[in-house]
């Protein structure tokens, strides 16, 4: 037999790939790994193309057993493996064989563990993507994180990957905090004072128990707005806009004291001013902070933002190089 | 008659290295939402590599890019061309577009309880949605706010928040919109087939979950249909299309009951039909186009 039976589901484990593009305008967003470099390096170890099926587990991994020889490979967050109760190496590709029992410790650092496996996650392709997208229960698995006694499909594994190749230390992230997220400030900036812009960028934001894939909502300081007449059509609170697309990684400020940054799952679109979007590379860093770290907004450009993006496509091949010794 | 509403030239803001952000005005107008139509249906005749969404809304738009592709520079070059050359419609455009009827249940007993569990997040947690909506928009009563917001259509000006989410503005002149805040945090909970409102529109919230808009009734027809039973949404997950024209009708719970059951069984259809209009028309005198519509809708 040739899948995975989900002895525990853990917190929040969904099946991802590197998303669903194409469907923003009717309301529908990516979705797809929160840590996308994360989330590629484990599909390279085992093998597999970096858009392939695979798990995102939340803070608390699952147990899985396997039920024939595959490749593993555990990135993302830092916690302690283990195979049968045998720590094993993370950022490496472990092999297992049927009855084989994956488990984790506690998160030690980062917020989500990727766990990639020769051949992926066979769920079905829905519009292009297994992603799972549970607000209204599309793709992965039923559309749905993970329960017990689940039975995940699994794809044919090539034969391209080598049991114990691991990926370099220095192309593994760190977690450090506050996470500093990189920030190209605009949309609707201009509702915040000169002041209201400096508390921005100044405040260490701290993570509130409402984060999860739609978005983080951050607390620890208040936003001075500018005074104006609202426009029509937007409501009389100084925070509303009429409502506009939201970006994915985009900052809106309901109230002027919860800063939201939206991620993978974001609502597309609202009437809440933004204040700057989240590069796309820094969007797998918030992915990895959780509840009660800390957050700073760091002002960059759009150059910068594209070099960030070209780098972190060069380290994932250098990844896939070294791991196929082309 | 209304005065026709100049716009200001389009602002280009760069939403991170992925998206584009294109605000065309601050303030809601017909006139901003025609013309990033215009705009986003000449951007996608183009069809540039490069360019993954194309999400026109209110009274701006966005365009989702890959940046491996195309640089998003080169994108606000293209963009501004196009806003010089198609930005304004023609006087004689004609829109042809769908008129449906969509049934409310308005101050029903789902939404009533969820508006009451956020009392904390809302402008003023003395009363309801509608009581406070209707008393700042100066009605004498729930009554003729409701009375209000049924009488005229609305057209479809954006899709979004959440798939299938149509944001509607109403076909009446500016002095007689109705007009209400968002909540001042929004709620994490929101039923399924919320009819909600803030700012100038009114929404069917799709599925339920977060949101912030002033919650009024409840809707017994979906807008999405994920596993596309219904007839209506053969074509595709989602009901709404940006352009439909729709008509919210009051119902009482009797017939709100019995809709639930055409939809359970899968039976029940949205009365749809086909009608064409000038949006210059519409700007100039929206009552004598709404009136037409809802002719076309009823006849």
């Amino acid at each position: 037999m040739s899948d995975i039976r989900v002895h525990a589901g853990g917190l929040f484990t969904t099946v991802q790939d590197l998303g669903r593009p194409g469907h923003y305008r009717i309301g529908m967003p990516p979705s797809g790994a929160m840590d996308q470099y994360s989330a590629s390096a484990a599909n390279l170890l085992v093998g597999n193309e970096p858009n392939t099926g695979l798990l995102e587990a939340t803070y608390i991994g699952p147990t899985l057993e396997f039920t024939d020889h595959r490749l593993i490979a555990v990135t993302g967050a830092t916690a302690s493996v283990t195979v049968n109760g045998e720590p094993v190496e993370a950022w490496t590709a472990v092999p297992v064989g049927p009855s084989d029992v994956l488990g984790f410790s506690m998160l030690t650092a980062g917020a989500r563990l990727y766990i990639a496996v020769s051949g992926g996650i066979d769920v079905p392709v829905y519009l292009g993507s297994r992603s799972t997208y549970t607000l209204t229960g599309i793709g992965g698995f039923d559309g749905r994180k993970l329960a017990d006694a689940d039975r995940l499909p699994l794809g044919e594994a090539g034969t391209r990957a080598r049991a114990g190749h691991s990926v370099p230390e220095s192309l593994r992230p760190e977690f450090g905090t506050p996470a500093e997220l990189r920030t190209i400030i605009g949309l609707c900036s201009y509702r915040l004072t000169e002041r209201g812009l400096k508390t921005f960028l100044d405040t260490e934001w701290k993570i509130t128990k409402d984060a999860n894939r739609v978005g983080y909502r951050l607390r620890g300081g208040s936003l001075e707005f500018t005074d104006r007449a609202q426009p029509f059509g937007a409501g009389s609170d100084p925070a509303n806009v009429v409502d506009l697309g939201y970006p994915v990684g985009s900052i809106q400020l309901p109230g002027g004291d919860e800063p939201i940054v939206l991620l993978n799952d974001a609502v597309t679109g609202g009437g809440y001013a933004t204040t700057g979007t989240v590069i796309s590379v820094d969007r797998d860093r918030i992915g990895q902070a959780k509840t009660g770290e800390t957050v700073r907004f760091v002002e960059t450009d759009l150059d910068t933002a594209l070099t960030a993006r070209r780098e972190r496509a060069a380290r994932i091949d250098t990844i896939r190089e070294a791991l196929t010794g082309n | 008659m209304d005065t026709p509403t100049e716009l200001p030239p389009a602002r280009y803001e760069y939403g991170g290295d992925e998206f584009l952000f294109v605000e065309l005005d601050q303030a809601m107008s017909l006139e901003a939402n025609f013309k990033g139509m215009a705009v986003t249906n000449a951007l996608r005749e183009l069809d540039i590599d490069g360019v993954i969404d194309i999400c026109p809304s209110n009274a701006s738009y966005m365009v989702r890019i890959d940046p491996d592709r195309l640089d998003p520079r080169e994108l606000v070059e293209e963009l501004r061309g196009l806003e010089a050359s198609v930005g304004e419609l023609p006087r004689d455009y004609v829109l042809h577009t769908r008129v449906v009827d969509v049934p409310v249940l308005f101050d029903d007993p789902w939404t009533r309880e969820t508006l009451m569990r956020f009392r904390d997040n809302h402008q003023d947690p003395s009363g309801t949605d509608l009581e406070y909506a209707a008393r700042i928009n100066g009605f004498d009563g729930v009554g003729s706010l409701i009375e209000a917001i049924s009488s005229a259509p609305y057209i479809v000006t954006m899709l979004g928040f959440v798939p299938g989410l149509p944001f509607c503005y109403q076909l009446v002149p500016k002095e007689r919109q109705i007009e209400v805040p968002k909540y001042v945090r929004p709620r994490t909970d929101t039923p399924e087939r919320s009819f909600g409102f803030g700012g100038a529109f009114s929404v069917v919230y799709p599925v339920r979950g977060a949101g912030g808009y002033q919650l009024f009734g409840m809707a017994p027809a979906p807008v999405f249909d994920l596993d596309q039973r219904l007839p209506d949404f053969a074509a595709g997950i989602v009901f709404p299309r940006a352009g439909d024209v729709l008509r919210y009708r009051t119902i009482d719970r009797a017939e709100f009951d019995r809709i639930r059951g055409q939809v359970e069984d899968g039976s029940f259809r949205y009365r749809i039909r086909e009608a064409s209009f000038e949006p210059a028309r519409l700007i100039a005198d929206p009552d004598a186009v709404n009136r037409e519509l809802l002719e076309v809708l009823y006849r």
